[in-house]
């Protein structure tokens, strides 16, 4: 047989008309009868929703009123409750005038990611340690008072979403590391840490978080000295973050176990001891590969903190709850939709945030590669 | 056993295997291996997968630990007693069948960190050195890109580099081709064989009969744990002793 020989093609550019707006509705929406048909019924649904809602929430909505009066109708929604509770479910208690303390914590907490990314140069690390530190000691300072001849606030007075962001960020705050720290523990060569470990995770995550509020909020002060009390958000902190430590520790291991044989090996054949190797080629290709299992957890976090209603604390749900029960806004249940569908749309919005955050932060961690 | 690479009596061996056994659970991967490489010696072992080819090689910087018999490597024993596993693993480079380049760190900063932080070289001087052995290996110009985004090769070609930064006294090879694209074979072959020419001690497992041919001092060819024969390249490739090596010989070069 003779040989064939045929030249190189040029490039072309692809067919005309692909890749418009006009073509893609033609192809993904109205390609077939059936295809049509679903679009313009899920449409039609869409925008009836939408308007619906738009009436309910916006046009029928009674805005300003002092009790449950003000909304005698269940035809739209009762903001007047919101508006009229605002402080309450934004602050708790928290006393009036000292309000800024709470405005300067929160841009404190705010400007922590930004100064943690334009730390630069030769004393990055160091820059980022004590930003991490100060930032939330100082925060938490103006919050608590008592110092620097801050006023006293005492932790019976925080509450609403002030205390729901309290409880999370410190939860996150100790779990992220505490988790790291076990997972570490649990594929170490050592089988006596490798046993704590487990049972520390297995044990945490196989109970209730409910159960172990209660029981820290009941048990605690037996084992402290006598005489001293233990500040009950103080307690129900500590339960979160050892609670969620165990399920961080699992997400990391779900990265430590992402990071191949190999990256070890190379490692180690350089000369790397166990700490480099770890901190410097493992870790850093682990906790890239947990962000999106990291943030889950961190949401999840977040929403768990409604929990610490049933131990008497008043965070935002337990706030909103309290203010319901007022006798001022006792009656037509329709107040209570429009109440926890606010308290649900403040949750989304954090959680949103969180969400979008981790996105970024993936992104920025993918460009390294 | 029939001939032997020359070697100078007075010169003591660079690697000493004498009587090393090793087991995965009950699976004796090396049975009895003795073994001397004297320094700028080039070993090539060969052998069917299972021998325990990478198994031997591996046991040299330890990341497979023997259990019977004695490793010395220029003069320290390898024992689980040993004080500084960790220096002496920097003076052995390793290059790997999967590359296993730092892929979150940039070409250049992957030949740094062992400088830097088990040599303790400051960052400059480690980065000069960085450069230079990515010359060397004639990639200087993808310094700052992230291993992801080089090919096969270069990849490979990169973990050459940073295993010479750490100026080895041995450099172990365990089968870096195998993973290559046909094409990219022969770029990193040069390398190793320039390396070779410069008087580098080398073992390298290899299923390239060409490049074993060309560059080896000696071929070991192992089976089932056991170093069957020692030969001459010229020799083995011309008619091993062994069985063993006979039959090996006629399923590679088949199509060869």
């Amino acid at each position: 047989m003779s040989a064939t020989v045929r030249k190189i093609q040029p490039a072309q550019p692809p067919p005309v008309g692909s890749g418009t707006r006009i073509s893609w509705l033609k192809e993904n929406l109205f390609s077939s009868l059936s295809n049509t048909a679903v679009t313009l019924l899920l449409g039609w649904f869409t925008v009836h929703f939408t308007l619906t809602v738009i009436d309910w929430a916006l046009i029928d909505a009674v805005w300003h009123g002092e009790s449950a009066d003000a909304c005698p109708r269940d035809r739209g929604a009762c903001w007047a409750f919101v508006t009229a509770r605002w402080q309450q479910i934004i602050y708790g208690q928290y006393p009036g005038a000292l309000l800024w303390r709470v405005h300067t914590a929160f841009a404190l907490a705010l400007v922590l990611p930004f100064a943690f990314r334009l730390a630069r140069g030769r004393h990055q690390a160091g820059i980022r340690a004590t930003v991490l530190v100060i930032l939330p000691v100082m925060a938490m300072l103006l919050l608590s008072g008592g110092i620097l001849g801050l006023e006293k606030v005492p932790t019976d007075q925080w509450g609403g979403l002030m205390l729901t962001l309290v409880i999370a960020s410190i939860a996150i705050v100790f779990s992220i590391p505490l988790g790291l720290v076990l997972s570490l523990a649990r594929q170490s060569r050592l089988p006596a840490l490798r046993l704590v470990a487990v049972g520390f995770i297995e044990f945490w995550r196989g109970v209730p978080l409910i159960v172990v509020l209660f029981a820290f909020v009941s048990m605690l002060p037996l084992f402290v000295p006598e005489g001293r009390n233990i500040d009950i958000l103080v307690r129900t902190v500590i339960a979160f973050a050892i609670f969620n430590s165990a399920y961080m520790a699992e997400v990391f291991r779900g990265g430590l176990q992402s990071v191949p044989r190999g990256q070890y090996e190379a490692a180690e054949a350089i000369g790397l001891d166990y700490w480099k190797t770890m901190g410097l080629v493992v870790l850093p290709q682990a906790i890239r590969n947990s962000v999106p299992a990291l943030m889950n957890t961190c949401i999840s976090i977040f929403k768990e903190t409604t929990l610490v209603m049933l131990i008497g604390l008043s965070d935002l749900l337990g706030v909103i709850q309290l203010s319901l029960e007022d006798p001022d806004w006792l009656g037509p249940t329709h107040i209570y939709g429009s109440a926890y569908l606010f308290a649900a749309l403040l949750f989304f919005v954090f959680t949103y945030s969180m969400s979008k955050y981790s996105l970024r932060l993936e992104n920025r961690m993918n460009v390294e590669h | 056993m029939t001939a032997i690479a020359d070697k100078t009596p007075a010169d003591p061996p660079i690697i000493r295997f004498e009587g090393v056994h090793k087991w995965f659970g009950n699976f004796h991967v090396l049975r009895h291996i003795d073994l001397d490489v004297v320094r700028g010696e080039k070993i090539v072992i060969c052998g069917p997968s299972g021998s325990g080819k990478s198994t031997l090689v591996r046991c040299i910087n330890q990341l497979e630990t023997h259990q019977r018999g004695r490793i010395v490597i220029d003069g320290t024993e390898l024992t689980d007693r040993l004080a500084d596993i960790h220096t002496l693993r920097s003076e052995i480079g390793m290059v790997f069948q999967s590359y296993n380049l730092f892929p979150h760190m940039t070409v250049l900063d992957n030949l740094v960190v062992g400088q830097h932080r088990v040599r303790q070289l400051p960052r400059s001087e480690a980065e000069s050195i960085a450069r230079q052995h990515l010359e060397r290996v004639r990639i200087a110009d993808q310094a700052s890109k992230y291993p992801g985004q080089l090919s096969g090769g270069q990849q490979q070609r990169v973990a050459i580099a940073r295993a010479l930064c750490m100026k080895p006294k041995i450099m172990l090879f365990d089968e870096v081709t195998s993973s290559l694209d046909p094409e990219m074979v022969k770029e990193v072959l040069d390398v190793i064989v320039d390396l070779a020419d410069e008087g580098m001690t080398m073992m390298v497992v290899t299923h390239e009969m060409g490049f074993a041919r060309e560059v080896a001092d000696r071929i070991v060819f192992m089976e089932e744990g056991c170093i069957v024969e020692e030969n001459k390249p010229a020799a083995f490739f011309n008619g091993p002793a062994s069985e063993g090596g006979r039959f090996f010989l006629s399923q590679v070069l088949h199509y060869g």
